[in-house]
Parts: C-alpha cells; structure tokens; sequence
C-alpha cells in the first residue's frame, strides 16, 4: 500500500498546444491545404511527411502565420492567432522555426544572431542574452564559433545555430521544414542528433522531414500528406511497415527504393 | 591672377556648397529611406504615399522643385529664405532617389532574411531597422555614392535662386573679369571635384569595409 503523497501539479503533458481545425488555403484556383485538422499534444513530436507539393511546407509556415490561410482557425496554446500585427509578432516569439535554406542573419556574428531575439524581442539585458546564447552555442556544437560569421559556417553548423537561435526564444512549439534536405550526407546526423535531444528534453516538435530514421526514434506520431490533405496518421512504427492508403503505400515505394 | 586674388570669395561659395550638400544629403538619406520603408510597408496607403511622391518628384525638373519652394510657396504662407529654400528643394529632390535605391537595396535582401526575423516574433520595424536595412544599404553604397555626387552639381541650380554657392560665385566672378572667365571657371570645377573625388574614394573604402561574406 502506497501512502497518499502530495501529487506535484502535473506538468501539462498532453493537452493540445497547436489545433489546426478545418484549415483550408488555396492560391489562386489551387487548393493547398484542404480541410485539415490537426492537434499537436504539449511533448508531442509530429513527422509531417508527403511527396513534393503535397503543402507540407504551407502547412508548416500557416502554424506560425507566415502564410495566411483562407479559412478554418488555428490556435496555439488556445490563443488563435491574430492578425498581423504587435499580437502575432508576439504570437511568433513564441512558437520557433527552422528553416531548409537556415536563414541566419547574413550581417551578424553567431553570438548576435542568437541574442537578437532575446534582446530585442523579449528585452533581455545583454549579458544574460549572451550567456544563455553561448549556452545553446554549446549544447549544439558550435560554441567556438561565436564570433564568426554564418557564411563561415558549414551548412551543418548554420543550421545548429538556426536551431539555437530560436531555442534562445525559449518556444512552446517548434517547427522545423525540411532542416536537412539542403545538407550534405555527411553533415545530416549532427542537425539530426541535435533534434533527437530537443525531442527526449520535452520540446513539442511538428518536423517536416523524410529522415525515416528521425521519425522512427524521435517521432510521437507520423502524418502524411498528399494533395493537401491529411491521408493518414499512425505510429512512425506502424506507418512506415504498414500504411493503410495506397497513396502512403506508393510514397514509401518510392522513398524507399532510393 | 585673378581666381587667386578671388580665392577668398571662392571659398565661400565652396563652403556654402558643401552645407548645402552635406545638409542636403543627410536630410535626403533619412527622407529617402523613410520612403523607401513605406514602398515595402505592408500598409497600402503608405506604399501609395510612397510611389506617389517617388513618381512625382522623380520625373519633376530640379529647377521646378525649386520655383515651386521659391515662387508657390510663399503663396501658400510659407515664407523661407532662398537658403532654407534651396535646402528643402534639394533635400526633396535626392529623397527621391535615394527611396529608389533603397527599395532596390531591400528587394536585393533575400526573401529569408526577413522571415527568419518575422520568425522570431520583431514586428515590421523592429525587422527593418535590424535585419533588411542594414543588409540593403551596403549593396546600394555604390549607387548612393552616385546620387550624392549627382548632388553635388545639382546644388548650382541654387545659383539661379541667389544663394551664393560655388557656381553662382563663380560665374559673377567670371562675368566681372572676362578676361580670366575660364581660369575661373576651371577654379570652380577643380573645387567641385575636391569634394566629389574623395566621395567616392570614400565610399569604396566603406563599401569593402562593410562588405558581407557570403
Ligand atoms: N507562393 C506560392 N504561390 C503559388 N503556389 C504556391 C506557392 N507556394 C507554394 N505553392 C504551391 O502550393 C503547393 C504546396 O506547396 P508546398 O511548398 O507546401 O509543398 P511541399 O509539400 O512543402 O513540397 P516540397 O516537398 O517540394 O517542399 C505546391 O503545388 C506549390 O506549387
Ligand atoms: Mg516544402
């Protein structure tokens, strides 16, 4: 018999952080994103997968309003983002993107490119933004290269520190689109290894990316996506030995063969 | 000689010239980018407000832009010396310019740049002012360094309005002495080229200095 102990107020694992409800986008007479719904659980890492031009990347960018969509809502943390403006920007702040091409700022050292949110965004004193920066620095790898530039960097290194730049906002949510497919084979598993960790600390993650090996080990839940739609979710485990549609069953084909 | 017995009335007319080009350049470089930030504003009425006065002033005759702060003006109340005048004509004039060199410089800014800061939650300003421009301004040195040279010269049209610069000296110089008119004439240009040559000078210096790796 256990004694009654005081229970710790349970960390708020599980409940949906990011909803997506009947979203739909369209540019001009093609239909992007169609009726999706989608609801990511605070911890939860989601593999968003699907063949080229399926809206994976719109789908992505809609969640932190990078691209405005044409009906449907979508909330995080059950605020509904606002329109553009001082409330989204601080909507933004909050929510942590990763993109393919790693978009460090081109004009600012390692060091600034991750102290400049904090500083100017969330009005932390320099010193504290740059001690918790060369914290992230470290934590990715790429500590001793603080005071050069991005375009030092390899395309490895750039996008350990996109991932620490936006770690330094301190997110509830992630996003990542495609943080690898402009890597060379030999600097994928850094970038990977790193997001694994991000994973096992908690972090909610939505992660478009076709590393089947990421999903399989990091990935809560994978979601495949063709034509704008959400064809099916599973397990990465269940997914990727045995997926339900024919459209999931020819992608990996696909993938797979390569 | 003449030009060196007028070298003090010279001098004046060149110190008056660069005032008015300094003040005139200052003045256009924080006009000019304040327009060319409302080109790419995301609020329509600001980008018409923009492309309205760019198209306006651009496509207008520097020596109108003057009659207009000379001759309108006053009738509308505003009563300026001719030296303010001649400040506010060029200083409206090059802004036009610069707007453009600036848009151009923004636009040559990749796409993801901006994104990334959106993506870290600065507003409009905040992604402008830390991001884009600073980005923007060092490919458009070269161009800038034109438009003030460009400047430069355009500051005799003041002559015309009797603010006593380089050229208006100058020429009353030279109409005083015909004798010596062209070796005054030729004091005025070698004295415009003091302050044009170095400009550029200048800017490839800045231009290397700011360059960014890529
Ligand atoms: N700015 C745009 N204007 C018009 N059509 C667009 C635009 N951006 C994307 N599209 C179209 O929307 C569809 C979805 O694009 P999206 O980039 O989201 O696909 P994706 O799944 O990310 O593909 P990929 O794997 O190639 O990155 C595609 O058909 C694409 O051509
Ligand atoms: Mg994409």
């Amino acid at each position: 018999m256990t004694a009654p102990v005081d229970e710790e107020p349970r960390a708020a694992v599980g409940e949906p952080l990011v909803v997506l409800d009947g979203v739909n986008k369209w540019y001009g007479d093609l239909h992007v994103l169609r009726d999706i719904n989608l609801s990511v659980a605070r911890g939860e890492v989601v593999v968003v997968i699907g063949p080229s031009g399926s809206g994976k990347s719109t789908l992505c960018r809609a969640i932190n309003r990078l691209e405005t969509i044409g009906d449907g809502t979508i909330s995080i943390d059950g605020e509904p983002l606002p329109e553009e403006g001082k409330a989204l920007a601080r909507l933004r702040a909050d929510v942590g993107m990763v993109f393919q091409a790693f978009n460090l700022f081109a004009h600012k050292t390692i060091l600034e490119n991750v102290t400049l949110g904090p500083i100017k965004v969330r009005k932390q004193k320099k010193a504290d933004a740059e001690e918790r920066a060369r914290e992230l620095l470290d934590r990715v790898g790429v500590g001793h290269q603080a005071d050069k530039y991005p375009a030092q960097l390899s395309g490895g290194q750039q996008q350990r520190v996109a991932i620490a730049r936006a770690l330094a906002m301190e997110p509830k949510v992630m996003l990542f689109d495609e943080p690898t497919s402009a890597l060379d084979p030999e600097m994928i598993k850094e970038v990977l290894d790193v997001m694994v960790d991000l994973a096992k600390r908690g972090m909610t993650m939505i992660v478009v990316t076709h590393e089947m090996g990421f999903a399989r080990t990091a990935g809560d839940r994978v979601v495949f996506m063709s034509d704008g739609q959400i064809v099916e979710e599973n397990t990465p485990e269940e997914f990727f030995t045995n997926p339900q549609s024919d459209r999931a069953k020819d992608f990996l084909g696909k993938i797979l063969k390569h | 000689m003449a030009v060196w017995d007028a070298r003090e009335q010279l001098l004046t007319g060149f110190g008056i010239t660069l005032r008015l080009t300094l003040v005139a350049a200052v003045a256009a470089l924080v006009l000019g980018t304040v327009l060319g930030a409302m080109r790419v504003s995301p609020i329509p009425p600001l980008r018409w407000l923009g492309t309205a006065y760019v198209e306006l002033v651009r496509n207008t005759p520097l020596t109108l832009v003057f009659f207009f702060m000379v001759f309108v003006a006053p009738r509308l109340d505003i009563i300026l010396e001719f030296r303010t005048s001649a400040y506010i004509a060029l200083s409206v004039y090059t802004a036009a310019f610069v707007c453009e060199a600036v848009r151009s410089g923004i636009n040559s800014v990749s796409t993801g740049q901006a994104e990334a800061a959106r993506a870290v939650g600065m507003t409009f300003g905040q992604n402008l002012r830390l991001v884009v421009l600073p980005q923007a301004m060092r490919s458009v040195i070269p161009t800038l360094v034109n438009i003030f040279v460009a400047l430069t010269k355009n500051s005799s049209v003041a002559a015309g309005f009797f603010v006593g610069e380089l050229f208006g000296l100058g020429r009353t110089l030279a109409i005083r002495n015909p004798a010596e008119g062209v070796a005054m004439l030729c004091g005025v240009a070698v004295l415009y080229l003091i302050i044009t040559i170095p400009s550029g000078v200048l800017a490839e210096r800045l231009e290397r200095k700011v360059a960014i790796a890529r």
